[in-house]
């Protein structure tokens, strides 16, 4: 059946090549430039990044065929075994790897090295796809929440204990994959909620945050019944226990944190509520103030694990994104320095080879992570905005790409990549602009490096060969 | 099958706006806000200064007076140094070991990739052996900067010297940054703008180790330094030299003019120190020394030192007599070994009484002045004392006195001529009587003066009335030449030029009169010097003053001689100035006794007892 429609040439899906073929040679172009001076540039020395990168671009055209040469079928049939490999090969790089700028992530054979972290994104895809598309999948049981997360997050602790934080960071964007196959809102909901009270949490005392949870548990009481009257009781309720508590510790306790008294006064006000909401059987609020505690507990562990968990410099760079701190040669020399870079290159650029910031290495690791400031430097405005909406471009095609699929496997693969590319398109670029924070992950097709290539090659290219079939059934 | 289909919008619209966001932020930071271009191009290129050669300064004769000596600035920049030979660096710059590493640590704390100067103007001298061995030095390397050389080692009072910049220097002034040199004294400091020259510069495109990567845009912004402009001054360095000599262990001041230009030939600050002291590396630690010298050789005396002018003042008081008629050439008055009225009594010397108004500057009688100055201020004419003294003091200040005459050397001092308001807060409003200030009439009192102001009124009295102001630049480069402008006005006393012929004439036999005069022993045969003494009592021993020009008809020098606690103006200031006249007019001394006489006279070892 598969066999039916042999030329395979005629049924890829060239627009996407043409964005991949486009966005890898401007990429090139841009390393070329990032690395360029003026005493050496011979164009194919192994010496040099550009040399290199173009050796792995010639490389990618062998990964391609192989892709494409594979028959639909096999990635179906070998989802979980190269998952299965790849997860030991994280864990062999755990003990035979080396340490390159603090993560040892690497195996090192010869002159090349070697990130398995980048080939643990397409191993996971395959194994979500194949897991998500399974017959009796039923998104809103328990069961698969916790099969989807165990999947997701085994190769994720596993690059997190090779200290990449960054490569970590990506699988989180399979809730998005896992939101398309009916992942119940709510809980993209409480992933929502949960960074805007991680960053309330990091921007303000505990007091305030408390303060603030109240106030929005009593807005949606009343969204939630209507009823004027009970709000107005429930807050004069808290507002007075509030008052009497902090009146108390202040003259008894002055050395004590304002958080304890607040605690107790939110609890007792609670006991009475709930003494009213079971009399009145409001079954909705139980539901309430469940999530009310939840965010107070959550609160208080983004503050315990910021403190206590994480490092000085992780500290720094969030604090110095949220804008607490404020030092432009420490945490946020980078942000700084790519800021400038981009900023210089105004509306239409410098133009190409003629940027300062980035040649003379203001900028750090200009070749690799920071790559766009060299678009914007040298490309300017039009030049960032092009690269960006051939990304949305790419984007959206895959997001058609995948809606068109028969079979479930091909589209969750598609949705995998898409947001895979997403992921690193938005933390990569954001930083770069400082909208983002500082966390080391290539830019898809543009940045310098072998590993990130394929990586993404075998992505793009293992979706596309799956959508050749798309009128099959694949799994 | 797909009931959440819909969600593919959810996640297209999480893409576009998230791009959305960036894009909108990317037209901020691109498009709106300039300040980052600015920033960047702070960011990678470094103005590097090119200092230019100070200007030359020569004398009236194009003899030299200052010229430059390369000298070296040893740089460091830290995080290129490699280990050094210590004892090898601390013999060849004459360091001690804890110097060095004291240098060392303040590089660093300064900045590791940038150079800061490890030890500065470095003599030629020391250079020499120091430049074969740098190449062993990694991290050190010398920039070329220039010390000023004094070939004749006078006049440092004039010439000044030049210091490192401040902080204060900097921010007032855009051109100056941290390490570069300026005027502080002298012409110096009045021509800096001429001799400085013009710094250039060189753009380098740095990494961010502050790595040198190029020339900005191949140097095409690049300036090249220019030579600061010479310039010639009126000194005249033999008369200079001469006139030093003749000061040795006193102190004291000389002012010589050309009453013709105004240009100063010669100006004695005494004591005086050698400018070579003040020049590179022992500047500071000699700059303390002389400030704590007792003697003061840092004081400009000629332009600083405000003195009374003793009865060389005679000399104005009779031209204002003149001019307001209270007195005319054959007004006497008499003296009984001095002036008396009521219980007041001024001395006087002896001489004979009954003097008309030129005898009385020929032997100097007080009480001539006395009776002069007391009918001028108590004459109806005016109405009220206030008049008349306001009437007097006119005249005063259009000989320029009690103002800065304007000389283009820095710190020149006002003097001072006391107002009637001073009067009024000492003794009361219109309590003041004529009899109270009777001792201005002999210049003694509350007056007081510059010797360049003393100088000045010799030329304005054989100018017959007018003085252009002392100066002491004779030529520019053509571009400054505006500076010279208000040096070459004629400024006019108030004294009509007929009244200047008495008191030249009196001057004259005061140092020529067969029948005796006040300094005689000034009086050279043939050279018709007129002359004026002055002995100003002070808290110590009087000073010696004297004033003069020569010769009588066509003036070519005009001077005044200022010796502290030199005793009576003959004593001293009127050999020193005839011994000066003589060299200035003839270039030869006739009177090698007074000549000798002069140079081992020691007034500072005698005030030390």
């Amino acid at each position: 059946m598969s066999l039916k429609n042999n030329n395979i040439w005629s049924d890829i899906d060239w627009p996407t090549i043409g964005i991949y073929f486009l966005l890898v040679a401007l990429g090139w172009f841009n390393i070329y430039s990032a690395v360029y001076n003026e005493d050496q540039h011979e164009v194919f020395s192994f010496a040099s990044r550009y040399g290199r990168q173009l050796i792995w671009i010639g490389a990618s055209f062998v990964i391609i065929l192989i892709t494409l040469i594979l028959d639909s079928k096999f990635y179906s049939a070998f989802s979980f075994p190269i998952y299965s490999v790849v997860i030991l090969l994280l864990l062999a790089v755990l003990i035979f790897g080396v340490r390159v700028n603090g993560a040892k992530s690497w195996f090192v054979i010869g002159a090349i090295r070697i990130q398995p972290a980048e080939f643990a994104k397409f191993a996971t895809s395959l194994a979500l796809a194949k897991y998500l598309s399974q017959y009796n999948f039923k998104p809103e049981k328990i069961k698969f929440f916790l099969g989807f997360c165990l999947i997701t997050f085994l190769p994720a602790v596993l690059i997190l204990m090779q200290n990449d934080t960054g490569s970590a960071l990506v699988f989180i964007i399979f809730f998005l994959v896992f939101f398309r196959e009916g992942m119940p809102s709510v809980y993209l909901l409480v992933g929502f909620l949960a960074v805007t009270l991680f960053i309330l949490s990091l921007l303000y005392e505990i007091p305030v945050v408390i303060i603030v949870l109240e106030f929005f548990g009593l807005l949606s009481f009343y969204l939630l019944r209507r009823e004027l009257k009970w709000t107005f009781n429930a807050a004069i309720v808290i507002v007075v226990l509030n008052v009497i508590a902090w009146q108390i510790s202040v003259r008894l306790f002055p050395e004590l944190s304002l958080t304890y008294p607040l605690l107790v006064s939110l609890a007792l006000s609670v006991l009475w509520y709930l003494t009213k909401i079971y009399k009145h059987k409001l079954k909705e609020s139980y539901l309430l103030i469940t999530i009310l505690f939840a965010s107070l507990m959550f609160t208080y562990s983004v503050d315990y694990v910021f403190n206590n968990v994480l490092d000085d410099h992780q500290q720094r760079r969030i604090n110095h994104l949220l804008g607490i701190e404020s030092d432009p040669y420490g945490a946020g020399y980078n942000v700084n320095q790519s800021k400038i870079a981009i900023g210089s290159g105004g509306a239409y650029g410098k133009g190409y080879l003629q940027g300062t910031q980035t040649k003379f290495k203001f900028v750090p690791e200009q070749s690799t992570d920071f790559i766009f400031c060299t678009v914007g430097e040298e490309w300017g405005f039009v030049g960032t905005s092009v690269v960006l909406l051939l990304f949305l471009l790419l984007m959206i095609r895959l997001v058609f790409l995948a809606e068109r699929q028969k079979s479930v496997y091909s589209r969750v693969f598609g949705y995998a990549v898409t947001c895979i590319i997403f992921f690193h398109v938005a933390i990569n670029v954001g930083m770069t602009i400082g909208l983002a924070p500082v966390i080391g992950i290539p830019l898809p097709f543009f940045s310098y490096g072998g590993s990130s290539l394929w990586g993404f090659t075998f992505l793009l290219f293992i979706f596309l060969k799956l959508d050749t079939n798309r009128n099959e059934l694949v799994n | 099958m797909n009931q959440y289909i819909n969600r593919k919008y959810v996640i297209v619209g999480i893409f576009s706006l998230v791009v959305l966001i960036f894009i909108s932020r990317l037209f901020y930071l691109q498009v709106i806000d300039q300040s980052s271009k600015l920033l960047a191009s702070n960011n990678v290129l470094r103005h590097v200064s090119k200092y230019p050669a100070r200007g030359l300064v020569f004398d009236r004769n194009q003899k030299l007076l200052v010229y430059n000596e390369a000298a070296y600035d040893l740089m460091i920049i830290p995080n290129q140094l490699s280990e050094f030979d210590t004892l090898e660096m601390c013999e060849m710059l004459n360091l001690t070991k804890e110097q060095v590493i004291q240098r060392l640590s303040k590089a660093k704390a300064y900045s590791y990739y940038k150079p800061s100067i490890f030890e500065k103007l470095i003599s030629a001298r020391t250079y020499a052996p120091l430049q074969e061995k740098l190449y062993m030095y990694k991290g050190f390397f010398t920039q070329t900067r220039t010390l000023r050389r004094y070939p004749q080692k006078i006049a440092a009072n004039v010439l000044g010297y030049v210091s490192e910049v401040d902080g204060k220097i900097t921010k007032e002034k855009g051109y100056y940054k941290l390490g570069d040199y300026i005027g502080a004294k002298g012409v110096e400091k009045s021509y800096e703008k001429v001799l400085r020259g013009k710094k250039g510069v060189e753009i380098f495109m740095v990494d961010v180790h502050n790595r040198i990567k190029g020339r900005y845009k191949n140097g095409k912004y690049d300036t090249a330094a220019i030579h600061g402009g010479n310039i010639t001054l009126t000194i005249d360095a033999e008369l200079q030299i001469y006139a030093e000599n003749l000061m040795q262990n006193k102190i004291g001041s000389i002012v010589a003019i050309e009453p013709s230009t105004g240009e100063i030939l010669a100006l004695v600050s005494s004591p005086s120190y050698n400018p070579e002291l003040l020049v590179g590396r022992v500047r500071s630690k000699n700059y303390l020394e002389l400030q704590k010298d007792t003697l003061k050789p840092l004081f400009d005396r000629p332009l600083m030192a405000r003195y009374p002018p003793g009865s060389t003042f005679k000399t104005v008081n009779a031209l204002i007599g003149l001019q307001e008629e209270i007195v005319h050439t054959w007004t006497r008055f008499p003296c009984v070994h001095g002036y008396v009225s009521g219980r007041f009594r001024m001395g006087c010397h002896p001489h004979k009484s009954n003097l008309d108004l030129i005898k009385s500057i020929q032997n100097s009688c007080n009480s001539y002045y006395a009776h002069l100055f007391r009918n001028l201020l108590d004459h109806p004419k005016y109405g009220s004392f206030e008049n008349g003294f306001e009437t007097w003091r006119k005249h005063v200040l259009s000989f320029g006195f009690g103002k800065r005459l304007g000389v283009d050397l820095p710190n020149e001092k006002q003097g001072y001529i006391p107002t009637i308001n001073r009067y009024n807060r000492i003794y009361g409003e219109g309590r003041i009587k004529s009899l109270n200030i009777v001792s201005m009439a002999i210049g003694q009192g509350e007056l007081l003066m510059t010797p360049v102001q003393m100088a000045n009124m010799a030329a304005t009295i054989c100018n017959k009335g007018y003085y252009f102001t002392p100066h002491i630049i004779k030529e520019l480069p053509q571009a400054f030449n505006d500076l010279k402008m208000p040096l070459t006005v004629k400024r006019y006393s108030d004294i009509d030029s007929v009244h200047f012929n008495p008191v030249i004439e009196g001057m004259y036999l005061a140092v020529n009169g067969l029948d005796g005069g006040t300094a005689r022993n000034a009086a050279v045969k043939g050279l018709d010097i007129c002359g004026k003494t002055g002995t100003a009592q002070n808290p110590g021993k009087d000073h010696s003053i004297f004033i003069a020009f020569a010769p009588k008809n066509t003036p070519k020098i005009a001077i005044a001689v200022y010796v502290e606690n030199g005793g009576y103006g003959a004593t001293w200031a009127a050999p020193i100035a005839s011994l000066l006249i003589e060299k200035h007019l003839s270039d030869t001394i006739t009177r090698k006794y007074l000549e000798n006489h002069v140079l081992k006279g020691d007034l500072i070892h005698v005030i030390k007892k």
